[in-house]
């Protein structure tokens, strides 16, 4: 039990993963996705390359749920950069749900034109490559990434991303002083994307569009860096 | 437009310049911008990096300091900067830290040379001092010709319209019920499709002319005809009408011209309202060519006082119609003026001709020619040589406060200051004034100081003016000789300094510190009138208005080249800002002040504002040395 706890809450050796992943993949373009994302932990986060991603998904459900949209917004921690911003708008494989539309914003008709994963999925993975992944809560995009993946080309797609709601976990859910808030019967913070972006003097945006709650992401993870790390932190520390 | 960037674009838009630009310009502002977090206490800029990108404050609030530290400015939310910089040699020369956590949008410096080159209006913003000064002032007076007032704004009610088929003594009733002198005709013959229009019902009718009182009296009671006549049997067939949207001007002209006093006013062809010829007599009324005809047949003190409101729908009429600050300014002194000579003229009536000559002079503003609706009087007696004060001050002393107590109720209060010629030291044979005005420069104490900033503005306004231009003649040839006194002046000139500019809706001091009001006056225009006349009096002009004063100083070497045309830009826009807020205040039915609330002034007037306060600083140590205090010997 202790030891399940222990491993949960540290990365895995993303490394190794990696360059194994590199040398087994069977397709051609996912091996050299893996070959390509092989930064080193120690890499300071100011020096590395990032890339904000968000998607919106009829469901919560990877086995039952699909993609609707990706955004992604590459930056650093000195440059968030607009311009190079990818979208996709992508057609999922199930017919949508009626109550999805609600939860993602996205129309019956803005997807029937759309394209299927399979399609922008090269785009993508080149898009990503040689860049860490930042994301707030990764048991979206991970897991929704590598169902689509495995269902299309029969590959699992894992990598290193920067959780931005995990860093928050830490410092809200995890410190001594969360626990103690805890003990006194206080209401845990909000680690939501708004309500933490709140807590840095954020601005608020509308949320649900892939592209701007990716531009979102990029922004809080700027603002916790400068607020609670160091531009020397290795990204190994942060990664999960 | 990528509609996922719709949000950016539109926060872009809530602020100048950028409020400006078309939307293909903002799409691609948007579509290139690029975002940094900065931590409160973090520096943005540092002195001599380079810079490549225009920073816009998404959120936030950021110092920007001079090379010494200094703070230069405090910028908020929408707020640009670095722009200077990127205009130049690219490399910061202001500073700049997060006061508090801060998310900047940069722009990169080729979308920013781009809207540059190709928007007039972002350019002019982003440029410094003279041009955009410049601009606005010449914004402010474009404006002047699309604020000619149209017919529309004269039409107060619906017209009175009336079938042909009615009796003429249906038309008499409803023109009697209505309180009306003239009715519209219609018919639903469609013999003229220059005059058919539908009614909301869908109805179609044709304009066949105009019924006024005078018909009423020469066609049918002259004529004996039945009560029962059809009013289209009276009506003439001439119509004469006027589209809304044409000026008073050419509905004056179209009267005149067509022997009318009713013109039917429309709007495309629907009837929309009549004019009388009344309703143009009343506007012209307001104007301040006829409020100074008018002061002059007033029979009495009573008389005046009941104009007051009238001066008031003058000025603000003036302001709504794009006047600048010089020609609102002279208005209001010559109305200012004309009160004074019809006060003098009724005491003189009363009291009998003058026992000596004399002259009485306008000081401050009113001599200046630079009177605002918010003013009190500052006057004085410049009493013949052969005065003598037991035989004739019991005279004068009445004759001033006659005066003094008229322009009180008129609304041109006491001044606190006691500077009146009801004061017996301002009312003095002209021998006395020459020997004040000379000590005045010979030893430059504070008190004569605080006399010579009130009394070397000056004019006559009634009697002999040569008494005046005598002391004027004094002051241009003894003050450029008289080093002390001049550096003394420029000392003075310097008591009342500008704010930096403003902060959200706070205005902002040098030092910092936010206060919730700025009275323009104190710290921008009276600042500025100090200033312009140490250069004035330097230069031994006779000038007594500030930009004439400019002029002259212009033909001198005083100020470095190209200063001047700053200053009076400078003067400009702070005079009119004072100004059309009053004329706001006014309007909203608030007693007017000098005072102005941040939250009332507009984005760009800020901008414009925060550039005038830096030029009349400078300006301001500029004077200190150019009129330095002289090594005693």
């Amino acid at each position: 039990m202790l030891s399940l706890r222990s491993l949960k809450s540290s990365a895995p050796n993303w490394p190794d993963y990696l360059a194994r992943r590199a040398g087994q993949a069977r397709d051609p373009r996912v091996a050299d996705f893996f070959a390509s994302s092989q930064l080193a932990p120690e890499t300071p986060i100011s020096e590395a390359p990032l890339v904000a991603m968000d998607m919106e998904t009829t469901g919560l459900d990877e086995r039952r749920h699909a993609i609707v949209s990706i955004g992604l917004v590459p930056f650093s921690l000195g440059r968030i950069r607009l311009a190079e911003r990818r979208y996709w708008v992508v057609r999922p494989p199930r017919p949508l749900l009626r109550q999805s539309v609600a939860f993602h914003h996205i129309t019956d008709s803005e997807i029937v034109d759309a394209p299927d994963l399979d399609e922008i999925i090269d785009e993508l993975l080149a898009a990503l490559a040689g860049r860490l992944v930042v994301v707030h809560y990764r048991h979206i995009e991970r897991p929704f990434l590598d169902a689509a993946m495995q269902s299309r080309r029969s590959e699992s797609l894992r990598f290193p991303m920067i959780d931005t709601m995990s860093l928050e976990a830490r410092i809200h859910r995890q410190s001594l002083w969360a626990r103690f808030r805890r003990w006194m019967g206080r209401p845990p913070v909000s680690i939501r994307l708004h309500n933490s972006r709140v807590r840095y003097g954020l601005p608020p945006y509308q949320g649900h569009h892939a592209l701007i709650d990716a531009l979102a992401t990029a922004e809080l993870l700027q603002a916790q860096i400068a607020a609670r790390h160091q531009p020397g932190t290795p990204i190994g520390q942060l990664w999960s | 437009m990528d509609i996922e960037l719709l949000e950016i674009r539109e926060q872009l838009a809530r602020f100048a310049p950028f409020d400006g630009l078309s939307d293909a310009h903002l799409d691609s502002v948007a579509g290139r911008i690029e975002v940094a977090y900065f931590k409160a206490g973090s520096d943005i800029l540092q002195l001599g990096d380079a810079i490549e990108d225009l920073h816009y404050i998404r959120s936030g609030a950021v110092e920007i300091f001079w090379r010494n530290g200094e703070l230069y400015n405090r910028l908020s939310e929408g707020d640009i900067f670095g722009h200077y910089s990127l205009l130049r040699n690219r490399k910061v020369h202001l500073p700049a830290k997060a006061l508090e956590d801060t998310l900047i949008y940069f722009i990169p410096g080729d979308v920013f040379r781009e809207l540059c080159d190709q928007d007039e209006h972002f350019a002019d913003f982003v440029e410094f001092g003279r041009t955009r000064l410049k601009a606005a002032v010449e914004e402010q007076h474009k404006s002047n010709d699309m604020m000619i007032t149209r017919v529309r704004k004269l039409v107060s009610r619906r017209p009175l319209m009336i079938e042909e088929s009615a009796s003429v003594q249906e038309l008499a009733q409803r023109m009697n019920e209505e309180n009306v002198s003239s009715a519209l005709v219609l018919t639903t013959a469609e013999d003229d499709p220059r005059y058919q229009f539908n009614d909301p019902d869908g109805q179609s009718w044709t304009l066949k002319g105009i019924v006024t009182d005078q018909d009423l009296r020469n066609r049918v009671l002259a004529e004996g005809r039945s009560v029962s006549t059809r009013v289209g049997e009276i009506v003439s067939s001439r119509l004469i009408s006027v589209q809304s949207d044409k000026s008073v001007h050419e509905a004056m002209l179209s009267m005149l011209r067509n022997n009318v006093h009713h013109l039917p006013v429309l709007h495309r062809r629907r009837p929309m309202g009549v004019l009388h010829l009344s309703d143009i007599i009343r506007y012209e009324t307001h104007s301040s060519l006829y409020l100074v005809s008018n002061i002059f047949h007033q029979p009495d003190a009573k008389g005046l006082e009941r104009l007051k409101p009238d001066v008031r729908e003058a000025f603000v009429r003036m302001v709504e119609e794009g006047a600048n600050s010089h020609m609102v300014g002279s208005a209001l002194s010559t109305i200012g003026r004309s009160f004074t000579r019809r006060l003098l003229e009724l005491a003189e009536e009363e009291l009998g001709p003058p026992p000596v000559p004399y002259c009485f002079m306008a000081l401050g503003s009113m001599a200046r020619n630079e009177q605002s609706i918010v003013t009190d009087q500052d006057n004085a007696l410049i009493l013949d040589d052969r005065f003598d004060p037991t035989l004739h001050d019991d005279y004068f002393a009445t004759l001033a406060k006659r005066v003094s107590d008229g322009l009180d109720a008129c609304g041109y209060t006491y001044c606190k200051g006691d500077v009146m010629a009801t004061n017996r030291q301002w009312r003095q044979p002209l021998a006395v004034w020459k020997g004040y005005f000379s000590d005045w420069i010979d030893n430059p104490n504070p008190e004569h100081l605080l006399h010579s900033s009130i009394f070397f503005d000056l004019d006559s306004v009634h009697g002999e003016e040569a008494f005046v231009e005598q002391l004027q003649d004094l002051v241009a040839r003894k003050a450029p000789e008289s080093p002390l006194f001049l550096a003394a002046m420029a000392r003075n000139a310097l008591g009342r300094t500008p704010p930096l500019g403003f902060f959200r809706t706070f205005v902002m001091e040098k030092d910092g510190k936010q206060n919730n009001t700025i009275n323009i006056k104190r710290r921008g225009t009276a600042p500025m009138v100090d200033l312009i006349r140490a250069h004035a009096l330097a230069c031994g002009s006779r000038a007594q208005n500030s930009f004439e004063r400019l002029d002259d100083i212009a033909k001198t070497q005083l100020l470095p080249a190209g200063t001047g045309d700053k200053i009076r830009y400078a003067f400009e826009f702070l005079s009119m800002v004072r100004i059309r807020h009053q004329a706001i205040d006014l309007r909203e039915d608030q007693e007017p002040d000098n005072n102005i609330a941040p939250s009332n002034v507009s984005d760009s007037e800020r901008h414009h504002l925060k550039d005038a306060f830096q030029l009349l600083s400078n300006a301001q140590k500029f004077l200190k040395f150019r009129y330095p205090m002289p090594s005693r010997r």
